[in-house]
């Protein structure tokens, strides 16, 4: 493991209890990166954050620059929308950007406005943050009064507003055109793709970049230290560094920016510098390596890399950097019945399948956990899959406009896969002791 | 039931000043309403409406979209515990049925004294400090039942009067100087970027 000499390029702040501040920003290279960028042309700061190979780190991992460059040309106004919206479960890294390193996401946001043209950005805040909230307002009122956000920042001819929004609790709004809705003040619905790519018709149906906080958070370091050095760090098609969440069933849970692409499931979960190893001792039963919508990963997995093309093939995905450890204490069928519910409680309501699907199986899992369950239950369970993503396969084909009924097919598909034995067993024990009761028909009451 | 103050009415003008079209400020605008009363009163939601220049359906359409927003009084503490898997695992659910007894309520439900509403949320990012709460979006981070019981005791004493009542979010607002504004960028606008045309210029 080489990760002990690999750079902080996102967390290196954290540990000041001022690193918030626009003194320590500064002092601690701030807006250095701004300075160098207003020296080059926009499309040589367009170029570096393609020579990085910078995946998107929201959950999808699609290339920021390939992103970027999918705004026809010619094409204004263009605007950059801030995802801030984190609600995968298990995920924990954007709201620690956002409440301890502020400053830092503001200028990867200017630097991306710089670099594609865009006339004005929306940062979009969670709505349950207020903390994050706050110092995000601060940051703004300081930088604006430095003159680093707003009119023709520092002295140049650029000048863009970022305007801080916020939500009001909807993890569909996580999703970029949910998102976008949101914005406009809408209900938080998400728009068909195509013709709705928000590259090309987004935000009033403009061309609109939308990029997760940690993407951006990225961009200083990649501007400062050159796009190669970024790209010289991970391995394959996954460079740089990452923040994973490793909680649950760990010994020292935490977040943690580690070497893309080359550090391993094990390192994280059982290294004593990350996760600890399980608590107790006890036996890995199961993790989840990239949020709640991903597919589960069990103790083969773990030699696995935190590498995007790797964890795919395997069946999976790094989604949004969250892995959350299950130990051999853990029921499957209540983990499964908690995600499922999650689902079918944020399903949007949109599209049939996932309305409705996500609602059967819910009622289903809960009835198979409360001792009511039936035999032809998981085959019901599994047709219901299907019908929301057919096949239930991996990467998952939808019925839907979105991927958050296919999310909720993913934790069934694998604890039923793995652990079928503990769904029939809850069904033979409902069997067993179901007390049968003849069903009496009324009899026709005559009155005399 | 009130419509937004004059102070507030100047603040939400600002923020609808911010957007390239009105309805975009609705959520702020909304959450400004909830802040003044605790929840979204109808006639804030009428004054908005007029504000932003959509009918008041339209701010209910979105307003009874999102979770945060309430269309009836709750209780001055929103105690919002986390169930969901990472919390789940590290004894969340028990946490809240333990809440359930202390405050004797169910999740949904208002203590009589108006002081709690007890929710059961979903993941609210802090999974490595399981089990979490919110107590009108402040955190509180791997909390045990006797520490639960302390912080209720604490907030019906006054103790925490540094969380605000409910409906506060951030303490601290956006303030864009009017010498240091940019400007909002209409779909209208559609000028090519200056900093891009000097550049392609002067490369020319």
């Amino acid at each position: 493991m080489s990760t002990t000499e690999v750079p902080r390029i996102i967390t290196s702040r954290f540990d000041d209890e001022h690193g918030h501040t626009l003194a320590r920003y500064e002092a601690t290279g701030g807006y250095q990166a701004l300075r160098k960028a207003l020296g080059m042309a926009p499309a040589a700061v367009f170029d570096e954050v393609k020579a990085a190979s910078l995946l998107g780190r929201g959950g999808a991992g699609f290339p920021a620059g390939v992103k970027w460059g999918l705004a026809p040309a010619e094409v204004w106004p263009r605007y950059l929308v801030v995802n801030g919206d984190e609600s995968e479960p298990g995920t924990y890294k954007d709201r620690l950007l956002m409440e301890r390193d502020p400053h830092q996401l503001i200028e990867g946001v200017l630097l991306a406005c710089y670099a594609i043209g865009c006339g004005q950005a929306f940062l979009y805040v969670r709505g349950e943050m207020p903390f994050a909230q706050e110092r995000i307002a601060a940051a703004l009122n300081d930088a604006y009064a430095a003159g680093y956000v707003g009119r023709n920042i520092l002295g140049s001819d650029f000048s863009v507003d970022v305007v801080l929004s916020w939500g009001a609790g909807a993890y569909i709004v996580g999703e970029e055109t949910a998102l976008i809705e949101s914005l406009e003040g809408n209900r938080g619905m998400p728009r068909l793709k195509p013709p709705f790519f928000p590259a090309a018709k987004g935000l009033y149906m403009q061309p609109t970049i939308v990029n997760n906080v940690e993407t951006l958070a990225n961009l200083p370091w990649i501007i400062s230290n050159g796009g190669e050095a970024f790209a010289a760090l991970g391995a394959e098609t996954s460079r740089g560094t990452r923040m994973f969440a490793v909680s649950g069933h760990v010994k020292t849970p935490g977040v943690f920016e580690v070497e893309y692409g080359v550090t391993t499931f094990r390192d994280l979960i059982f290294s004593p510098q990350y996760g600890g190893g399980i608590r107790n001792d006890n036996a890995i039963k199961a993790f989840i390596p990239g949020g709640a919508s991903a597919p589960w990963f069990f103790e083969e997995h773990l030699d696995l890399p935190l590498e995007k093309v790797t964890v795919d093939r395997a069946g999976s995905m790094l989604g949004s950097g969250a892995i959350v450890v299950m130990d051999e204490t853990t029921d499957a069928v209540k983990a499964c019945l908690r995600l499922v519910r999650f689902f079918s409680r944020e399903s949007c309501g949109k599209c049939t399948p996932c309305r409705e699907g996500t609602t059967w199986l819910e009622k289903i899992l809960q009835r198979i956990l409360d001792g009511y369950g039936r035999p032809s239950d998981l085959a019901l369970l599994m047709d219901v899959c299907d019908n929301i993503s057919p096949g239930v396969t991996w990467p998952p084909k939808q019925t839907t406009i979105c991927p958050l009924g296919p999310s909720a097919v993913s934790p069934i598909a694998s604890a039923m896969e793995r652990f079928r034995s503990e769904f029939d067993a809850r069904i033979t024990q409902a069997e067993q002791t179901r007390i049968s009761v003849p069903v009496a028909f009324p009899k026709a009451v005559t009155h005399a | 039931m009130a419509r937004l103050t004059a102070e507030n009415t100047e603040l939400a003008l600002e923020i609808i000043g911010r957007y390239p079209r009105p309805k975009s400020a609705l959520i702020p605008l909304l959450h400004l309403a909830q802040e003044q009363d605790g929840h979204v009163t109808d006639s804030a939601m009428s004054h908005i409406a007029e504000l932003v220049c959509v009918s008041a359906a339209e701010v209910l359409g979105t307003a009874s979209f999102y979770e945060m927003f309430k269309f009836e009084p709750v209780g001055r503490y929103m105690v919002n515990i986390c169930t969901n898997i990472s919390c789940q695992l590290m004894g969340g659910e028990e946490l809240l049925e333990h809440a359930e007894s202390t405050l004797g309520i169910r999740p949904g439900q208002t203590t009589e004294d108006g002081l709690f509403t007890l929710e059961d949320v979903e993941c609210i990012a802090a999974c490595t400090e399981a089990p979490c709460l919110q107590v009108n979006y402040r955190y509180f981070h791997k909390i045990t039942n006797p520490e639960f019981d302390q912080l209720i005791v604490d907030l019906r004493s006054g103790a925490r009067n540094e969380i605000p009542p409910h409906g506060t979010l951030a303490k601290v607002r956006q303030r864009i100087p009017a010498d240091r504004r940019a400007g909002v960028v209409t779909p209208e606008d559609t000028a090519h970027p200056v900093w891009l045309a000097s550049s392609q210029e002067a490369q020319s």
